[in-house]
């Protein structure tokens, strides 16, 4: 038996429904670190930048998953729709502490989505993942028929680009966290452009060209 | 001339070392407000200038040569060596040369100083440094006629700065002053905080201050001064020249392309703390606003 079959043996004893409460709890102790004087002297800051890049980290874990079937065989497909909601939970929470915690005015959050270009750029990824959110249900599949549902899914596409571009977009000088987020979702949305291959094909011959 | 500008505070509204040593303790155990005015004066407290705990002074900071996280100096900076520490100062000097920290400061008069400490990403504390004026070690190495700036840079140790190995921005830090702005009797060179020697996130041995401006012109660790007739390059102007100006002056009314300036978040509030709003220069108007008499402070950012 390869690594993938025992991986997605494995896989059907394991449920998704605790990712749900793995995310809240971890957001929920974040939170609790904040209030509790542990996120050190500037908690709202923290805060907001832990959520945020918890999310990030999420929604690149959540865009991982095609690939890594197709290149491997590894089908973790069962576990998507419970990490790209809790990535929109973190998403939201990012926002929550933004607005309720940091700026607590309408004008000033109204002006600052349209003045800093990192910041509409991380609201309009979080506008995109709303209608996703909202239809990760076997309800809205059905209603919207697999076509549709699988189109409107795309925008997690340029969502989730938009949300690393927010984050080397925020960052002063040439930090390498931000650049390696980037380049994973970059080389994760690349991966899905190239034709697809048969993990267990023999390898062509040097100087091939691939297919 | 030290003593050119007095705090209305008084020495006594500084707390005192064994009330900011328990503080964590006293906020613990009594609930914020009463703790605060006890430790801090009520004179302190009326003019919100409540001097943040020395444990938050040097947990969050900026020190790039030390990584990009607001905790990396503290994890990072204990490696630094800072002893012995000498001092370049050339350019337009009378005494140029390499000074120790004791030729450079000795018979000088050490003040506590009180600032408001505004970052340019809207965060800000109260620090209560110690320090000599700038003026008067300007004085000492002889200051020449036709000069118009002074430079600064920071000590580099790839050694002991992950940060500078990295290469996260390009270093040596330097900074700079217009001659009038460095004379000025509020720019001190810090060698302390809290009458303690400087701790190494903040800036040890010895760092400039200059309170009506944005965090990153108190540039740390100096290890050159260099008086010049021409405009310094400095650190992030050079990186950046539309987001951080030579000058950059705190201006509630000109806005950083990032960073609204209009209000600020205390350090040290807790999660529900509100914004405040960020006074003109700091709230150093009345002492500095003549230095840009007739400039056009939009257009010198
Ligand atoms: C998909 C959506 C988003 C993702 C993936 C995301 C991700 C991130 C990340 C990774 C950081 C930096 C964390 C760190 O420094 O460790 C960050 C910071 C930040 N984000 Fe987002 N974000 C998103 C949406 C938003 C939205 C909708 C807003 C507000 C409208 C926002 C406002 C901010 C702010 C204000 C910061 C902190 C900037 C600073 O401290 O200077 N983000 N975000």
């Amino acid at each position: 038996m390869t690594v993938a079959q025992s991986i997605n043996r494995a896989q059907r004893h394991v449920p998704a429904w605790p990712i749900y409460l793995l995310g809240l709890a971890w957001m929920g102790w974040l939170f609790w670190l904040g209030l509790s004087g542990q996120l050190g002297p500037e908690p709202i800051n923290t805060l907001e930048r832990k959520y945020g890049l918890v999310a990030l980290q999420i929604l690149v874990a959540t865009l991982a998953i095609t690939p890594l079937r197709t290149w491997t065989n590894i089908s973790l497909i069962k576990y998507r729709r419970a990490l790209g909601v809790t990535a929109f939970a973190f998403v939201l929470a990012h926002f929550l502490v933004w607005t309720l915690l940091d700026l607590r005015s309408l004008s000033r959050i109204g002006e600052e989505i349209v003045k800093r270009p990192y910041i509409t750029i991380g609201f309009a990824a979080f506008v995109l993942l709303i209608p996703l959110a909202a239809t990760s249900n076997n309800w809205s599949i059905r209603k919207l028929g697999g076509m549709g549902w699988r189109k409107l899914h795309k925008l997690t596409y340029p969502a989730i680009l938009l949300g690393a571009v927010h984050f080397v977009w925020l960052v002063k000088g040439y930090p390498w966290e931000p650049f390696l987020y980037l380049g994973a979702v970059v080389g994760l949305l690349a991966l899905r452009l190239i034709p697809k291959r048969r993990p267990q094909a023999a390898r062509p011959p040097a100087g091939a060209v691939p297919r | 001339m030290a003593r050119r500008w007095t705090n209305d505070l008084t020495p006594a509204d500084v707390t005192p070392k064994a009330m900011w040593l328990n503080r964590r303790q006293l906020m613990a155990g009594l609930g914020g407000a009463a703790a605060l005015s006890m430790a801090g004066g009520r004179a302190a407290v009326a003019q919100g200038l409540e001097p943040n705990t020395l444990e938050q002074i040097t947990t969050y900071n900026n020190f790039y040569e030390f990584g990009t996280g607001k905790t990396d100096p503290a994890a990072n900076a204990g490696a630094m060596v800072t002893d012995p520490w000498s001092i370049q100062v050339d350019g337009m000097v009378d005494r140029p040369g390499s000074y120790s920290l004791a030729e450079l400061l000795d018979g000088l008069e050490v003040e506590e100083r009180i600032y408001r400490f505004r970052c340019v990403e809207a965060w800000s504390m109260v620090v209560p440094w110690n320090g000599v004026e700038l003026a008067d070690v300007l004085d000492r190495v002889g200051v020449q006629s036709g000069a118009q700036y002074v430079a600064f840079e920071t000590i580099v140790q790839p050694e002991t700065m992950p940060g500078v190995r990295r290469g996260v921005i390009p270093f040596p830090y330097v900074e700079g002053l217009r001659l009038d702005e460095a004379r000025h009797p509020l720019t001190l060179l810090a060698t302390g905080i809290y009458g303690e020697p400087m701790p190494k996130p903040n800036g040890a041995p010895i760092r400039l201050v200059v309170p009506w401006k944005y965090g990153f012109k108190s540039i740390k660790s100096i290890v050159r001064i260099t008086l010049t007739d021409t405009q310094p390059p400095t650190t992030w102007n050079a990186l950046n020249r539309r987001e951080y100006g030579f000058y950059s002056n705190v201006n509630p009314e000109v806005d950083h392309p990032r960073w609204s300036q209009a209000s600020e978040r205390r350090i040290g509030g807790g999660l529900f703390a509100s914004r405040q709003d960020t006074l003109m220069f700091n709230g150093y108007e009345d002492e500095v606003a003549s230095l840009y008499a007739g400039m056009d402070l939009r257009e010198n950012y």
